[in-house]
């Protein structure tokens, strides 16, 4: 008998429900080999991994943004939009469970997804820790500032996923969205709020830049504050979520 | 039981549902009738907790469907239009996950999974993903989601939709013999089905709900109660004779098929008079028939008026 049975958690049925539905496609295993192809790609030619000639993995991390910038709203577009599309969402929200359980064993599922592939990116670890001596604790905050980081985006494609029926417009979007977060505190981002809205409101925009606060978290600063930017943003965007399925499930 | 008070349902100006009020009892199976887009289909998602009720309330076993949902939801089995359920999935994982979410466990679980799953004959196709089954198993799949925990409520959105006639008279004879201790509600275009398996039927049209009657009650106000079909080689000279009747009022034939039918001054019994004219004449005739009513003529009458269907002491009156 399983633990979810048992303990009749609505979250964890639908969370295991979730993640097993990647597996049952090549969803799962399409994402996975390129999302490792292109992390080493990006590491070894882009980032010059050995060329540095130093025992750390910032080359690997500092591509992460980039990569979760199109490979994260590739797993988030289908969560909500083909729920609806199928029609399964009458299902799912006329069973004995709260809007909440399956927004947030949905959102878990697809979490846990992309930490199972962030987790086979191992081999690098091994790689550097074979040819020097890094600091693991640094290495262990970038992982965690990394899973932080593709749980926003992940939160943000499910609201927006939410949004539409269609899944190619709920990922343009997601991409969209996530870009201006993710340079929020960047010139491109920062000129074109400048230019309409009062400086302060263009410096608390900077503040939601998500670069920013990877950045800190993968240079192995664990700033409590960091990461609860983080989860504040996930909080957020999965309420705001909950908010689109009720008013758009009519239609 | 179910209970709705003026319930309303208002999509920007469109009344999708209009002061629906019913009440349905266990024992009893209501039969949803109404042309498409009626509202049929969001009544039965506002009393499923899917859609919260612009106004109005409705009760599930005495459940509040909107501030006590959860607890509506526990005895309520709900068969979406459609019979959606996640096609990567195979029948077997879909209802290991609904006894999940519904917190089914220990014996209780496996007997209820041997029950549904005899019950709707799943066992030939467990392992094969419900994508790649046929419309049939479909709405089965959807039919075993929705019994699985024996609720004490049913609610099905035409759960014979698309089936054919065999799989149709099987899931007519699951809901019959699950009838005596329910509380079902079915939606249906299929008028036969309202004869085969509701004790009441409701018509709604337009959102409004405009008649809520046992069959019978329906059939009695067809311009066909009472009236005499038969088939005569005479039809013609048949047709002027009957005419002329005490208490007939009206002789048509039909176009298609040739056939006679005498319809009955209001309230008036005349098949003897039919009967005995025609022997008494002479006249050759065969498959003479008294008529109960015909439920589609009056389903085509009550929804294309608007008008809500008189009771039978307002019709005496």
């Amino acid at each position: 008998m399983s633990a979810a049975s048992k303990s009749g958690s609505p979250v964890l049925a639908v969370f295991r429900r979730e993640l097993a539905s990647y597996f049952a496609t090549p969803v799962a295993y399409v994402f996975i080999v390129i999302f490792l192809v292109l992390s080493g790609a990006f590491t070894f030619y882009l980032g010059g991994f050995y060329q540095r000639g130093q025992a750390d993995l910032q080359p690997f991390f500092n591509f992460h943004p980039w990569l979760y910038l199109f490979l994260v709203p590739a797993v988030s577009m289908r969560l909500w939009s083909e729920e609806r599309k199928s029609g399964s969402i009458e299902l799912l929200l006329s069973l004995p469970i709260t809007m909440w359980q399956a927004v947030l064993g949905k959102f878990l599922a697809a979490w846990a997804f992309i930490g199972i592939a962030l987790a086979l990116t191992f081999p690098i670890w091994l790689t550097v820790n074979y040819l020097g001596d890094p600091d693991n604790g640094v290495i262990f905050a970038s992982y965690l500032g990394s899973l932080l980081m593709a749980g926003s985006f992940l939160a943000i494609g499910a609201c927006l996923s939410a949004a539409s029926r269609n899944q190619v417009v709920a990922f343009i979007l997601t991409v969209a969205v996530c870009f201006v977060l993710l340079l929020a505190g960047f010139p491109m981002v920062q000129d074109v709020f400048r230019a309409v809205a009062p400086a302060a409101l263009a410096d608390a925009v900077a503040q939601f830049s998500f670069l920013t606060h990877f950045a800190a978290i993968a240079k192995g600063v664990l700033d409590l504050r960091d990461v609860l930017f983080f989860v504040l943003s996930i909080g957020f965007w999965l309420l705001a979520c909950s908010v689109v399925i009720d008013l758009k499930k009519a239609d | 039981m179910i209970e709705a008070q003026r319930l309303c349902k208002q999509y920007g100006g469109l009344m999708a549902v209009n002061d629906v009020s019913f009440r349905v009892e266990p024992g009893q199976v209501l039969g949803f009738l109404g042309p498409n887009g009626a509202g049929k289909s969001t009544t039965m998602k506002m009393l499923a907790g899917f859609l919260a009720p612009s106004s109005g309330r409705a009760a599930v076993c005495g459940h509040d469907v909107v501030s006590d949902s959860i607890a509506a939801r526990r005895c309520l089995g709900y068969l979406p239009e459609g019979a959606p359920s996640y096609g990567e999935m195979t029948p077997l994982g879909f209802l290991e996950f609904i006894a999940d979410v519904r917190g089914l466990s220990g014996d209780l679980r496996k007997r209820r999974l041997a029950d549904v799953l005899g019950r709707l004959h799943l066992d030939t196709v467990l392992e094969q993903p419900i994508e790649t089954l046929s419309k049939g198993f479909k709405r089965r799949v959807g039919l075993a989601q929705a019994i699985l925990h024996d609720p004490e409520v049913l609610i099905l959105d035409e759960p014979t939709d698309g089936l054919d006639p065999n799989q149709k008279h099987e899931v007519r004879e699951l809901i019959q013999s699950m009838a005596a201790d329910k509380t079902i509600i079915i939606s249906t275009h299929i008028l036969e089905e309202v004869h085969a398996v509701c004790s009441r039927a409701v018509i709604i049209a337009k959102g409004r709900l405009l008649a809520d009657a046992t069959p019978a009650e329906l059939e009695r106000r067809s311009r066909y109660h009472g009236a005499v079909s038969l088939t005569t080689p005479d039809a013609v000279a048949a047709k002027e004779g009957l005419s002329r009747l005490a208490d007939v009022s009206a002789v048509e034939i039909d176009a298609q098929d040739g056939r006679l039918t005498a319809f009955p001054s209001a309230g008036k019994q005349i098949f003897d008079s039919v009967s005995g004219y025609l022997r008494e004449q002479g006249i050759g005739f065969s498959e003479l028939q008294l008529e109960q009513g015909r439920l589609d003529e009056v389903f085509r009458s009550i929804t294309r008026s608007g008008e809500p269907l008189l009771t039978d002491a307002e019709v005496a009156r």
